[in-house]
């Protein structure tokens, strides 16, 4: 634990503030959805369903790694826990998605 | 000791790898397994989405109502539920901030206060829930129907909606729990607050589930 991060609370509000200011904008961008965003075709999905997914991760990373404390822990015990996820679900996502794709198109 | 020495230096935390709590690593593995579980729920929803895409209702065309508001308001009210678990787990990190420090006081204080936010967002789901099973023109969506769409639809909202604020019931629960104890002096007596971060590591997840739930749900 490092202990800095327990003296004052700004680094608190800063993520908050970061977490609200990333969710504002996902919901502006739902409601008033680009044109351009979502006309142009990345990757089999719209160029703005991507643009969600990424900032989703950001937020992700923000609420696990300093939220939950999981940046300030010991190497060994992050990688316990953030591999499994960074490889299972790829995964998962990646045969069942697939397999959704394919099921459509024989339907 | 020279030889734990080294061997810890590859490790970091000596020879003591992880340098947690048993208590929090068994959280941490809780958590490991929750997310794949979770993982598992959203793939199965993309797998059916991808499937019957044609009839596949838009979610921002289901939820569009706010109380007390007329009109259309897609996105409003969720993004409010999403402030509603964002706001809280910001006082979940002050509770577990003023722990370390021994402030009894304030962690009862931002405590009750993460409380009060999880006892808000799952009223704010009832009344989502509610809405959405009034249906639409007197057709109400239920497991079997679902006048939006496709019926798989109304089966993935109510299973993992459902099964998320499951999880926010729970955190609920520990909460007061741990909120009980701060009060009774239990952390006081044992000289750490180590219970609230464990907790606070279970909330700030379902505040993670959420922010998935929010991106797949109704915003992709």
């Amino acid at each position: 634990m490092s202990d800095n991060q327990h003296n004052g609370n700004w680094w608190i509000w800063k993520v908050f503030w970061i977490l609200l200011g990333l969710t504002t904008f996902e919901v502006l961008l739902g409601m008033f959805k680009p044109e351009f965003l979502v006309n142009t075709i990345f990757l089999g999905t719209k160029l703005l369903n991507h643009i969600f997914i990424i900032l989703t991760l950001i937020k992700a990373g923000y609420i696990v790694l300093t939220f939950m404390h999981l940046g300030f822990e010991k190497k060994s015990l992050k990688w316990t826990i953030l591999l499994p996820a960074f490889v299972l679900v790829p995964y998962l996502l990646f045969i069942i998605l697939s397999e959704g794709v394919h099921v459509y198109s024989i339907l | 000791m020279s030889e734990t020495a080294t061997y810890g230096k590859a490790w970091e935390g000596g020879d003591k790898p992880y340098e947690a709590s048993y208590g929090k690593l068994m959280m941490w593995f809780f958590l490991i397994t929750d997310t794949l579980t979770f993982s598992a729920f959203l793939a199965a929803y993309g797998f059916s989405r991808f499937k019957f895409q044609d009839v596949w209702p838009v979610a921002e065309e289901v939820f569009t109502h706010f109380p007390f508001l007329h009109g259309e308001h897609p996105l409003l009210f969720v993004a409010l539920m999403t402030f509603i678990l964002i706001m809280s787990s910001v006082t979940m990190v002050l509770a577990v901030n003023f722990g370390h420090k021994m402030q009894k006081d304030k962690v009862i204080l931002w405590l009750s206060l993460t409380i009060i936010g999880g006892i808000l967002f799952l009223a704010s789901q009832a009344w989502e829930w509610s809405h959405f099973i009034h249906g639409l023109d007197g057709v109400p969506a239920t497991l079997i129907s679902n006048p939006y769409g496709h019926p798989l639809f109304a089966d993935y909202f109510f299973f993992i909606t459902g099964f998320h604020g499951f999880h926010v019931f729970s955190g609920v629960v520990l909460l007061i729990i741990i909120l009980i104890n701060t009060i009774k002096d239990t952390y006081e007596k044992r000289g750490h607050y180590e219970m609230v971060e464990k907790v606070g590591l279970y909330w700030h997840f379902v505040d993670l589930v959420w922010v998935f739930v929010f991106t797949f749900f109704y915003l992709v």
